[in-house]
């Protein structure tokens, strides 16, 4: 069975008076890729960065391949909050991409993919670099292993990004507008890789604005305003055919 | 202008030594203000030189027969021996003090900002004779269990003499200064660096090591270097203590001889020369912790001395430049003239 079932349930988060996230239920099955569409400020991001816990919630629980993210079930049935290390070993199983790609400046790109395999997951080196090095050849960069992030251009630095967030071998691989950032000419190499990787039967989960993208490789689209899911589906159906109002004001302004 | 004049041929850029003939020659901007203060300020620096050396009252002679005497060195070594190990001790404990700073635990916190507050406030002539008192307050000194029996105890005045004292008082008001230079580093590294390090579920003393102290290095290193300069030159407040660093030897021998301001110049030259080492680690640590931050690193002055020789040589001799130069660097006028007209052509 492919890993990767997120499922998301009621979960609310907000910063100071300012609902984010608004009740938020969500399942992706293992190798769907869920695309997430929305108006700025709608949380489509915060709904990723909680996904991996670099945010906690306020209220609601995630889980990833039925392991509560963040949390344990202790044996009253109350939640015991995890300790840090252990969040980290939780996030070895999620991946994320970041906008602004994050690479570490000072670490050659090769050296940004076996990191983590290295030192969080305490996996040979010699192993993880053969890894690192496949990695980069499949997103195209096999040439650039010995460069440095600023070496590269921004189209390179993301793929780098991308084959960094694999190395770990993730169940679930979340992407927070991922070529938000880069110029118009670049965002096809980026999107090809997504691409790829979804033929691969990867669990992702994409914010993105891409709505063309969105509609060749998306299974389910999800439509978020204001802190909530307005309406989710195949993208025939949400794309072609929005229910709501509000999806169909956004797509005419998007599209 | 010809499109002849840029063909290919005359362009051909692998060849820096060729002279390219067919160019319009190129005179350089005029600066006569320039020149105006150049004079000047030549002037100004030749009456100190020739005050320097005609002025008997510095006795160049005694100054050199005294830069090596044997209690000068020691006094040296002294100064050395209190400048390291109080450097170690200052980062060492201000980089853990910054790590606390930036704790989530209040109390760690806590701890943290009034050490530096405390140590920050108190001058170092105080702390000094502070601690060399330490066996008036405390005569012995045990290691056991707190509040509980002690395992072994010594006498204090054994352990913390005059270079303990003068350790402890420079290493740790220095920690509170390095725990503010270290956190500065730590909270200019992008919040992004650090996100993706904990998204990547790195281990957090990994987190901290690998990613974060690294780049924080490249803000770190110039006010680190700049506080040990400090420290170098603060070592001369040891000598209440009469410890026996550079300035308090110094002080001893021209309270026998009298010969008092050709031996301060003698401590002033090696204080000298023990910055001037500094400065140099300095521009070598900096260009390590570059490493990425800059798309082609600056070269070494040891390089470019090389490569200028180069330069030189091959225009005396004719010889064609050396190969590892690069691009761009002992370029003449007219080769300038011609990557320009590189450029052009790339237009066209």
């Amino acid at each position: 069975m492919a890993a990767g079932l997120v499922e998301v349930r009621g979960v609310h988060k907000a910063y100071g008076t300012l609902e984010v996230l608004d009740g938020i239920d969500l399942t992706v099955q293992p190798g769907d890729v869920t695309v997430v569409i929305g108006p700025s400020g709608s949380g489509k991001s915060t709904l990723l960065r909680v996904i991996n816990h670099l945010e906690k919630v306020d209220r609601g629980l995630i889980s990833v391949d039925g392991d509560l993210i963040g949390y344990r079930r202790r044996t009253d049935g109350a939640l015991q909050e995890l300790k840090e290390k252990d969040v980290l070993a939780q996030r070895t199983r999620i991946g994320f991409v970041f906008q602004n790609f994050n690479l570490f400046p000072h670490l050659t790109a090769l050296e940004n993919v076996i990191e983590a395999p290295i030192s969080a997951q305490g996996r040979p080196r010699a192993e993880v670099e053969v890894e690192g090095r496949a990695l980069l050849e499949r997103v195209g960069l096999s040439d650039k292993a010995d460069a440095y992030p600023r070496q590269l251009s921004g189209g390179q630095q993301q793929r780098v990004a991308i084959a960094r967030a694999l190395a770990v071998k993730p169940a679930v691989v979340l992407f927070d507008e991922p070529t938000s950032a880069l110029d118009p000419e670049l965002v096809g190499e980026v999107l090809d890789v997504i691409r790829d990787l979804a033929a691969t039967g990867t669990t992702l989960v994409v914010v993105t604005h891409e709505i063309g993208f969105a509609r060749e490789v998306a299974t389910t689209v999800v439509f978020m305003d204001s802190g909530r899911i307005v309406e989710q589906g195949p993208p025939a159906q949400v794309l072609d055919a929005p229910q709501h109002a509000r999806t169909k004001a956004f797509l005419d302004k998007v599209l | 202008m010809s499109t002849a004049f840029l063909s290919k041929d005359v362009v051909a850029p692998d060849v820096a030594d060729v002279v390219v003939h067919d160019e319009p020659r190129v005179y350089a901007a005029r600066h006569p203000g320039r020149w105006v203060a150049t004079a000047i300020v030549a002037v100004l620096v030749a009456m100190i030189v020739s005050s320097l050396l005609t002025n008997t009252k510095w006795e160049w002679g005694i100054v050199w027969q005294y830069l090596t005497w044997p209690s000068v060195l020691s006094g040296l070594w002294g100064t050395i021996r209190l400048t390291a190990t109080a450097a170690l001790i200052g980062f060492g404990l201000g980089t853990v003090l910054a790590l606390m700073r930036l704790s989530r635990s209040p109390l760690l916190r806590s701890v943290a900002w009034g050490y530096t507050w405390i140590f920050r406030s108190v001058p170092l002539i105080l702390q000094l004779l502070l601690w060399y008192n330490l066996a008036y307050l405390y005569p012995q000194l045990s290691v056991g269990i707190p509040f509980g029996p002690s395992f072994a105890s010594f006498d204090t005045l054994s352990i913390i003499g005059k270079f303990g004292a003068a350790v402890l008082g420079l290493g740790l008001s220095q920690a509170a200064y390095a725990s503010e230079i270290v956190r500065a580093g730590i909270i200019g590294v992008d919040q992004g660096q650090h996100e993706a390090a904990a998204a990547l579920g790195l281990p957090r003393g990994r987190q901290q090591r690998r990613i974060i102290l690294p780049q924080a290095m490249r803000t770190i290193v110039p006010t680190a270097v700049n506080e040990i300069i400090g420290l170098v030159k603060g070592t001369s407040v040891v000598y209440v203590l009469a410890y026996g660093e550079l300035f308090y030897i110094v002080g001893v021998i021209y309270g026998r001889n009298l010969r008092v301001v050709p031996l301060l110049i003698v401590a002033g030259i090696w204080y000298l020369v023990l910055t001037t080492v500094l400065t140099v680690i300095q521009y070598y640590l900096e260009r390590h912790y570059a490493k990425g931050a800059l798309r082609q690193l600056p070269p070494t002055p040891i390089q470019k001395a090389r490569w200028g020789v180069g330069v030189a040589w091959s225009r005396v001799s004719g010889r064609p430049l050396p190969k590892d130069l690069p691009p761009g660097y002992g370029r003449n006028v007219s080769v300038l003239v011609r990557s320009t007209l590189i450029q052009r052509q790339g237009e066209i």
